[in-house]
């Protein structure tokens, strides 16, 4: 338990976990690889690591039941999914049971290094949090966020309305782990948001580019143009002056249950 | 044919009848008949009785034996009389026109006297009616009649000079007239033979004519829908029963073919959910094992570049690879979209654009094929929200399959677009409806024409239970089970914290029924009549800001045709009938992308005329 490593990759498909390995080495990080999550299980039990990506479709236990049991051990290791099988669902399912972030295959070197380097800082955040006495809980906020607020992971929260209508908006996790958001892209009026899907993407000042999943589905009735024109107000204030979007939702009670309170 | 058809009961029914009412006329009738013909040889011999009574009268008030007797026989020598004979008070016959009846002693019990000395003691005065008897002299003999006449004792009888009688005497004797009945027997028969002959025919006329009526009325009709149940038993829901009638035959036959229609289009969504879930599972499978090889190439591809600052002909070329590979990853990911039919990405697009970007695409492979495409745009429609891509895949499809339709012969497409108008009711779908306390009535569970319906608690006494309501906006295909019907002391409830959802003081305006009312969300009240048979909707927002307004394109085309039975199939997955040429999905997804888009394809098609496909969006989106 001594050991400090940056990246622990666990992935059964030697091309991928080898072309990982060296992306990351190439940036700077220490990598290990193993082949499948009975593997990687054991390897934690030597090393600490700043961060997993793990494949979501393996033979033996699959991705998710490692999260399980990295969450039921109380290992402090954020995880971000990746899989080939994207759907909506995995992607969903990957936040709700405690994923830091979730990444499609295939994606590019620096696609990989975006979510990377995102999550290594969510996860310092987090650490900063339980340094200051914060409860640590990867699937809580880092600031709690209001009640009667629903949250898809760390990324992205939506609020239900009385009128039927919800508001979306981005976790201040997400925010501090991007680092600096440059411009907010999002879409316009009477597009069709779908759960587990990029629904805004914010690029910050390095100019990589970040999906935010959309943590519910529905047509989009409102954007908020205050927070396009200024994405400073996002930044301070991400519950309130600073949501994206006001949707009517296609399908609340479903989508509720991947979100959490 | 079908052992103990409806028609065959009711012929045999109405024959049966028949012959019983016709059978008790025919009895009642010979029988009357038969009384008035007696009773009018009765009359008629009654008179004869006075007639030979009176005018042998003189001839007995003078005690003229030979007169009497002359007179007797000649009476007696009638061809319509067979005797006649006079006895007197002690019953000796005196006169007889068979003269070796005479002196001879009649029995008082004889049945000629009967009438009279029944009683032991003589009647003295006796009724027409009674008078007359019908006997038979032995078994072979024809019928007689016999009638009597007393000769009573008058003055001129005590007074004659012969003073034969006493005046104390009441009855002096008795004129006896025996008539044969052969003739009226014969009269008789006859007639009872035309009735009977009537009452014969008249059966079996009538049993021809019941016959061929219900064949013809119900007998064929019901044939048609039974050999149509079959059909539809069978699996073949295009069958379509002749509707021609107006009567309630005709209203079932054209009741069966909306069930049939609706079981053909639940069956398609079925089919359609079914199948393409398979073929999800599928593309999945696919989808991952190609994203494992992809992720490495284009990790790798994407490293690379990155580090081939130096070397401009490496980093063109990687450029291409990286390219190449992202353009793999969304077709791949497309792939996966196709098979989900993900929710469309929407945005303002004119559909004359789309099918313009359409037309470029499928243009060379027409122009191989020498099919002529015509455009008949219409000008100024407006803007519809669709995701552009999915419904260009749409048009794409539909004129890829008219160029199929033609085949190798010189055909023309003729694609034409233009605006129209349709009422909201039975187009829009109830997606959302909330109760007063905000609970959600839509029921995804249950569901009507294959859109989750919207369910409420009826509470009537101590009875409640569910209810299901049709989404599609003035639609009332309900699912009511056992609702007693919309009265006094009915109360619609949420079935999650069961508030009433009944419209205070808001009596339907057509019934005057209680109506309910649910919410929609941002879409303002819908009301509507439970009521039988009214079916009365409201839901203002809509009916007054219903933008009722479609863009429809018909894709026609001169080809083959598509025979009547494969219709219903069209739009199932995998329905191809161009054998290798298609992969059976082309209409299917076109189905489900307009669908996706609440708008409506649908299909009209002539054997060796063509096929028009019209295709229906809704402006508002």
């Amino acid at each position: 338990m001594n050991l400090q490593r940056d990246i622990l990759v666990i992935e059964d498909e030697t091309s991928v976990s080898r072309a990982v390995e060296m992306v990351c080495t190439d940036a700077g990080m220490s990598v290990s690889v193993v082949s499948s999550a009975t593997a990687a299980l054991e390897v934690l039990d030597r090393f600490r690591f700043r961060l997993a990506l793990c494949d979501i479709m393996m033979q033996g236990l699959d991705g998710f039941q490692f999260l399980e049991e990295v969450n039921r051990k109380g290992l402090d290791l954020p995880v971000v999914m990746m899989t080939g099988y994207s759907t909506m669902e995995n992607a969903v399912k990957s936040l709700a049971k405690g994923a830091i972030d979730y990444i499609p295959k295939p994606f590019t070197a620096d696609e990989l290094l975006t979510v990377i380097r995102r999550s290594l800082r969510s996860g310092m955040l987090l650490d900063e949090a339980e340094a200051a006495g914060l409860e640590r809980d990867r699937t809580m906020s880092f600031v709690p966020c209001p009640s009667e607020y629903y949250r898809l992971g760390c990324v992205s929260w939506v609020k239900l309305e009385d009128e039927g209508t919800a508001r979306i908006g981005v976790s201040d996790l997400f925010l501090k782990s991007v680092e600096g958001i440059r411009e907010f892209e999002l879409s316009p009026v009477g597009e069709q948001l779908v759960q587990g899907v990029p629904c805004a993407f914010a690029t910050s000042t390095d100019g990589s580019v970040h999906g935010i999943m959309c943590p519910m589905g529905g047509k989009v009735l409102e954007v908020n143009e205050d927070a396009l024109s200024d994405p400073l107000l996002v930044e301070k204030d991400p519950y309130f002056r600073g949501w994206l979007y006001r949707i009517l939702p296609s399908n609340p009670d479903s989508n509720l249950r991947w979100l959490s309170s | 044919m079908i052992r103990g058809s409806i028609g065959l009961k009711l012929t045999a029914g109405v024959m049966l009848t028949a012959l019983l009412v016709i059978t008790v006329f025919a009895i009642f009738s010979i029988r009357s008949e038969s009384q008035s013909l007696l009773q009018e040889v009765e009359r008629h011999a009654s008179q004869l009785s006075d007639r030979v009574e009176s005018d042998l009268g003189y001839d007995m008030l003078h005690n003229d034996y030979q007169r009497i007797h002359a007179g007797i026989t000649r009476v007696g020598q009638q061809e319509s009389i067979d005797r006649v004979r006079m006895f007197n008070k002690a019953g000796e016959i005196i006169y007889s026109s068979d003269a070796s009846d005479i002196g001879k002693m009649v029995d008082t019990k004889a049945e000629s006297c009967f009438r009279c000395h029944s009683e032991g003691k003589p009647i003295e005065q006796l009724e027409t009616s009674e008078r007359t008897r019908i006997f038979r002299l032995d078994a072979d003999s024809p019928r007689m009649l016999g009638i009597i006449n007393p000769i009573y004792n008058e003055e001129s009888c005590w007074t004659a000079a012969c003073h034969a009688h006493p005046e104390s005497q009441t009855v002096l004797g008795v004129l006896d007239i025996t008539i044969p009945l052969t003739e009226v027997d014969r009269n008789i028969r006859n007639s009872q033979l035309a009735i009977v002959v009537f009452a014969v025919s008249a059966i079996v006329l009538l049993g021809l004519v019941v016959s061929l009526l219900v064949r013809w009325w119900i007998d064929r009709p019901v044939q048609k829908l039974v050999a149509a149940t079959r059909q539809v038993a069978g699996g073949n829901l295009g069958h379509m029963v002749e509707v021609d009638r107006e009567d309630e035959l005709g209203v079932l036959a054209a009741s069966f073919n909306n069930m049939t229609e609706k079981l053909a289009e639940a069956r398609l969504q079925l089919f359609q959910s079914d199948k393409l879930a398979s073929l999800g599972r599928l593309a999945a499978g696919v989808a991952h094992e190609i994203n494992n090889p992809l992720t490495a190439v284009l990790t790798y591809s994407s490293y690379l570049l990155k580090r081939s600052g130096g070397q401009p002909e490496m980093k063109k070329d990687l450029q291409v690879i990286v390219e190449e590979t992202i353009r793999c990853r969304e077709i791949v990911k497309s792939l996966l979209d196709f098979a989900r039919q993900t929710v469309p990405r929407k945005r303002s697009a004119n559909i004359n654009e789309i099918i313009g970007r359409a037309r470029n695409v499928v243009e060379n492979q027409l122009a191989i094929g020498r099919v002529e495409l015509v455009l008949d745009l219409g000008n100024d429609l407006p803007d519809v929200t669709v995701d552009a891509n999915q419904v260009q895949q749409v048009f794409i499809n539909l004129m890829v399959n008219a160029a199929d339709a033609i085949g190798d012969d010189r055909g023309t497409i003729r694609v034409s677009s233009r605006l129209i108008s349709l009422s909201p009711k039975g187009v829009l779908q109830i997606k959302q409806a909330l109760c007063r306390k905000r609970h959600d009535l839509v029921d995804r569970k249950v569901q009507i024409g294959g859109k989750p319906a919207i369910t409420m608690r009826y509470a009537s006494g101590d009875r409640n239970g569910l209810i299901h309501l049709d989404p599609m906006y003035g639609s009332t295909d309900h699912r009511l089970e056992d609702f007693p019907g919309m009265a006094e002391g009915v109360d619609l409830q949420c079935p999650h914290c069961q508030v009433s959802l009944l419209a205070e003081d808001e009596p339907c305006p057509k019934c005057g029924a209680p109506v309910y009312a649910f919410e929609v969300p941002l879409k303002g009240l819908v009301y509507g009549c439970l009521r039988e048979g009214c079916g009365w909707s409201r839901w203002d927002q809509v009916d007054s800001a219903w933008d009722d307004q479609f863009v429809e394109v018909r894709v026609q085309d001169n080809g083959c045709g598509i025979p009547r039975a494969q219709i219903p199939k069209l739009f199932e997955p995998f329905a191809t009938t161009k054998g290798q040429k298609g992969t059976g999905l082309g209409l299917a997804v076109s189905w489900g992308i307009v669908d996706n888009h609440n708008g409506t394809i649908t299909v009209e098609s002539e054997v060796g005329v063509g096929t028009t496909f019209i295709v229906r969006i809704p402006v508002s989106g």
